[in-house]
């Protein structure tokens, strides 16, 4: 085995020490020195937001914040996982709310409450402005607090960071929501499609599969033209 | 042509959206626009007064960062509220060297801020930059006839190291209205409070005010009332219908933004105005305009 194969590095999880083999994220390093995740960890491809973690290294003050199945365990970090972020979510129906301005701030008034620190965006670990969301969020910017979102996991460490208690994330999905149920504009194609689908272009086509045996669908399904994406 | 580096504030993007409209309309036709900076937060809303709070200086202090990455040292705003807390951030930092490492230290690997944006207000820009000559001179429409009761509140004023004019007696708004051809109505409740943010938890307190200083200026002769203050313009407009429930021989008083009338007499866009004043007045076109 070469040097790099051989190479370990020393973690400490929880307070305790361990030593793991070097290259492995921290997910894994956890896993290595005999962690299970029964919480707090999904997809393991940085797409879900579950596995939120918090560490310091010996020689930095600051402390950190990042996804474990994406960053790559370090010698000398401390390291824990946070597997839930504490944080009401505002119950509402989408179909009855009313998408003007004040909306977000009627269900999420603390955001009002923002000092404009900026520790929720340190703490990001999608690089998103989550506190330039806010703001836009506080002077009725729906449509920009959506676009500036569009990237949250749901992973809640902004949350837990935040001196002004604000859930962040959970007021940035209902903007995203209510962005797509009453601000988006209809895009043309779909329109026309649902028109076409009202008008019955399509039934005689769909008549035909309905008719077909098992054997007929298989042979059609092989045949089928795709369309480029 | 020289350009302001605009900050507008939250509330004239929802509340007060007619005093962006019209501010906007009128300096460009004064020929200094209003340039809104790309990226911009809350002022803060209210000044902290705990000395060793620097905390709560963080969001007026972003904003002259903005302001500094913009290429720029100084901003402007319209709203007094803004101005306000912006101005008194702004001289608590500013070249306040053991603050100003501090602020820099916490905000860690940001953009430091240098310390050397100045706040104006646009009432100061256009008295000071633009002139009454210039204003009265762009008129279309004048006001004549038109009683005007200017009303300060107290963000413009106070204290008085960040008063735009002389708080005990403010002429700036009255020298406005006489470019406007219009008449300057004197009455001893103009730089009153409003009430503030009172209206959260002691409506009642405000209907008063508002009843009070209502009431002083409609005596004076006031036909309409000018703010310059999205939290001011609430407080008086939105009070009047219970005034109005309270004392059946009430006479609502239109409420506006100083920018929306100078944008009638102007004859640019002036946003919604105040129902009453549409109804009751046609002073020059201007006003008369969108009667039909
Ligand atoms: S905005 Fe907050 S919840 Fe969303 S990804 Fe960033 S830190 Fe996580
Ligand atoms: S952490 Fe909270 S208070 Fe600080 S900027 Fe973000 S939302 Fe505002
Ligand atoms: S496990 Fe899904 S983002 Fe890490």
């Amino acid at each position: 085995m070469s040097e790099q194969e051989n190479a370990t590095i020393r973690i400490h999880i929880m307070g305790k020490t361990y030593r793991v083999p070097a290259g492995l994220t921290i997910m894994d390093a956890m896993e290595y020195s005999g962690y299970r995740f029964i919480r707090g960890a999904g997809c393991r491809s940085g797409f879900c937001g579950a596995c939120s973690t918090i560490y310091r290294r010996e020689e930095d003050y600051r402390l950190q914040f990042a996804l474990a199945c994406q960053e790559m365990a370090e010698d000398g970090m401390y390291l824990v996982q946070l597997p839930f972020t504490p944080a009401p979510r505002s119950q509402y129906d989408l179909e009855k709310i009313d998408p003007t301005e004040n909306v977000l701030l009627q269900y999420y008034p603390e955001i009002a409450r923002c000092v404009s620190c900026n520790t929720c965006t340190k703490a990001c670990p999608q690089d998103i402005e989550v506190m330039d969301y806010v703001q836009a969020a506080l002077r009725g910017d729906i449509a920009r607090t959506a676009a500036l979102s569009f990237d949250c996991i749901q992973c809640g460490l902004c949350t837990m960071r935040c001196p002004a208690d604000i859930k962040h994330y959970h007021m940035a999905q209902m903007a995203r929501r209510i962005y797509g149920r009453y601000l988006s504009p209809v895009p043309e194609h779909l329109e026309e499609q649902l028109r076409e689908i009202e008008e019955g272009v399509c039934d005689s086509e769909l008549d035909k599969l309905v008719a077909m045996n098992e054997e007929e669908l298989v042979l059609a399904y092989a045949a089928r033209i795709r369309e480029e994406e | 042509m020289d350009r302001l580096t605009y900050f507008p504030g939250c509330s004239l993007k929802d509340e007060a959206k007619e005093f962006e409209i019209s501010a906007m309309a009128v300096m460009k036709v004064l020929e200094l626009p209003l340039v809104e900076i790309e990226r911009w937060n809350c002022c803060g809303t209210v000044f902290s007064l705990t000395e060793d709070d620097l905390m709560h200086q963080l969001a007026s202090i972003r904003n002259f960062i903005r302001v500094q990455e913009a290429g720029s040292d100084e901003i402007v705003t319209s709203c007094a509220m803004c101005y306000n807390t912006l101005k008194r951030s702004s001289l608590f930092v500013n070249h306040a060297e053991e603050r100003l490492e501090k602020i820099n230290a916490f905000m860690d690997e940001e953009v430091a801020y240098e310390g050397k944006v100045e706040v104006r207000h646009l009432l100061e820009i256009i008295r000071d930059r633009i002139g009454w000559e210039k204003v009265e001179e762009a008129m279309i429409y004048p006001l004549e006839g038109l009683s005007v009761a200017p009303y300060y509140g107290c963000m413009l004023l106070r204290p008085r190291q960040v008063g735009i004019d002389d708080p005990d007696n403010p002429t700036i708004m009255r020298d406005l209205i006489d470019a406007l051809w219009a008449t300057p109505v004197e009455y001893a409740f103009q730089a009153e409070c409003c009430g503030s943010y009172q209206v959260v938890d002691h409506r009642e307190l405000i209907v008063e005010r508002t009843h009070r200083i209502l009431s002083s200026a409609r005596r004076a002769g006031a036909d309409v009332v000018v703010t310059s203050c999205p939290l001011c313009q609430y407080n008086l407009r939105e009070t009047q219908s219970e005034l109005k429930e309270k004392i059946p021989t009430y006479e609502e008083m239109p409420v506006m933004y100083f920018t929306q009338l100078m944008a009638v007499a102007l004859d640019v866009d002036s946003g919604e105005l105040p129902g009453p004043l549409l109804a009751r007045f046609s002073v020059g076109e201007g006003v008369g305009k969108g009667e039909g």
